[in-house]
């Protein structure tokens, strides 16, 4: 019997054995991810691709995961605070694994932190969607995170079999937190969507306002077309009528309609998974980097 | 009553965990939701952030009557002296756990 399955019985819960963690009233059952982070580059794999793929994964996570933690004091009620800020920490805890993995990839020297807070912005490989904020909006909160986490959970239901281990392991740990992540704002959509006027005005509004950034979500990199060869990576474009299912199923519940609008180009082909951003990841590095770059090597 | 009026919130409910090594569900606290589906959600985020839980059970702070300090005497204070309402005097089989 395993032990998430001893906990149905009452009893077998109070008979197990719980290790070190007995200083705590109800545990911790704090799991480890299994990954290893210095495990060989899989065969085939070029390890500057996946350096660059871990990136990709891993910015997106770290860039929203900024973003919602600026929710924390303005957030409309305590407990949605509460809610952004876990869904932050989670996707950090992403971050983490997946930064440390290019690190140890890229063979530089750069540990996660130094990735994280010492990099500059033509590096970061994540999209748009992740940077561009909510404007303390919380319809757009609501808006951006359920286009975010719609395609994230796709990409991490495909990236379960991945050949590298950490990328597998990142996906077996966030598949639960993202599919999570996408109920919270799938929930809010339908009480905002179909809510009073007012409301469904502001969620629409919202929904429209962070469309044009859809379109970059499912452009397919010159890296994931080598990675998706080799096993490791999952091609954006696969999974675009996935995603379009879910979101057509939410709007339809919610009463909001598709957008229209056309979707933001790219620059000579360029985008966030070639290091070219909006004007706001600026903005976002200058607050996330700036306490590490003027105190190198604090710690706390 | 103040003259200004204060802000619509939405109502109170009070929150019971229940956690791996626990019989019952335990008061755990309270949290503002506008309805249950919501306020069991909130708990989830708010009161099972380090793992605690492995059910929830949330309850509108309205719905419960709580018995009064002042009635505590009446109310407790009796059964403070009889000791044979306690099954003291039973042999307790050993491999059951917590009785």
């Amino acid at each position: 019997m395993s032990a998430s399955e001893s906990h149905d019985t009452a009893y077998d819960s109070l008979t197990e054995d719980h290790g070190a963690d007995g200083q705590w009233a109800f545990g911790t059952g704090i799991e480890d991810v299994a990954a290893e982070i210095t495990s060989p580059v899989p065969d085939g794999v070029d390890p500057a691709d996946l350096a660059q793929y871990c990136l990709m994964l891993g910015d997106d996570a770290l860039i929203c995961s900024h973003r919602l933690s600026e929710w924390t004091t303005n957030a409309p009620e305590l407990e949605e605070e509460v809610a952004l800020a876990n869904i932050a920490l989670d996707l950090l805890g992403q971050a983490r694994l997946l930064l440390a993995r290019a690190g140890h990839v890229e063979q530089a020297g750069r540990d996660e932190d130094a990735l994280a807070y010492l990099r500059p912005e033509l590096e970061f490989r994540n999209v748009a969607m992740a940077e561009i904020g909510d404007e303390l909006d919380f319809a757009r909160a609501v808006a951006r995170l359920l286009l975010f986490s719609t395609w994230r959970l796709a990409l991490l239901q495909r990236l379960l079999t991945s050949r590298d281990p950490v990328i597998a392991a990142v996906a077996g740990k966030g598949v639960k937190e993202v599919a999570y992540h996408r109920d919270y704002a799938a929930r809010w959509a339908l009480r905002l969507g179909d809510g009073t006027a007012e409301s469904h005005r502001r969620m629409q509004a919202a929904l429209d306002g962070v469309w044009p950034y859809v379109e970059e979500l499912f452009r397919t990199s010159e890296v994931e077309v080598a990675l998706t060869a080799a096993g490791v990576a999952v091609d954006p474009a696969q999974i675009r009528a996935e995603v379009d299912s879910v979101l057509d199923e939410v709007f339809a519940a919610a009463t909001l309609t598709r957008p229209q609008r056309p979707g933001i180009g790219t620059i000579a082909g360029r985008g966030g998974r070639q290091g070219l951003h909006t004007e706001k990841l600026g903005h976002v590095l200058a607050v996330m980097q700036g306490l590490a770059r003027q105190h190198p090597g604090a710690t706390w | 009553m103040s003259a200004v009026p204060a802000r619509r919130s939405w109502p109170l409910y009070e929150v019971f965990v229940r956690g791996k090594r626990g019989l019952n569900h335990v008061h755990v606290g309270s949290l503002h939701a506008a309805d249950e589906e919501m306020a069991l959600h909130n708990a989830r985020d708010v009161y099972t952030r380090r793992n605690e839980g492995v059910s929830i059970w949330v309850v509108k702070a309205d719905h419960i009557r709580a018995s009064s300090p002042a009635e505590k005497d009446p109310f407790f204070a009796p059964a403070g002296d009889k000791v044979y309402r306690h099954p003291t005097f039973y042999v307790i089989p050993e491999d059951v756990p917590h009785l």
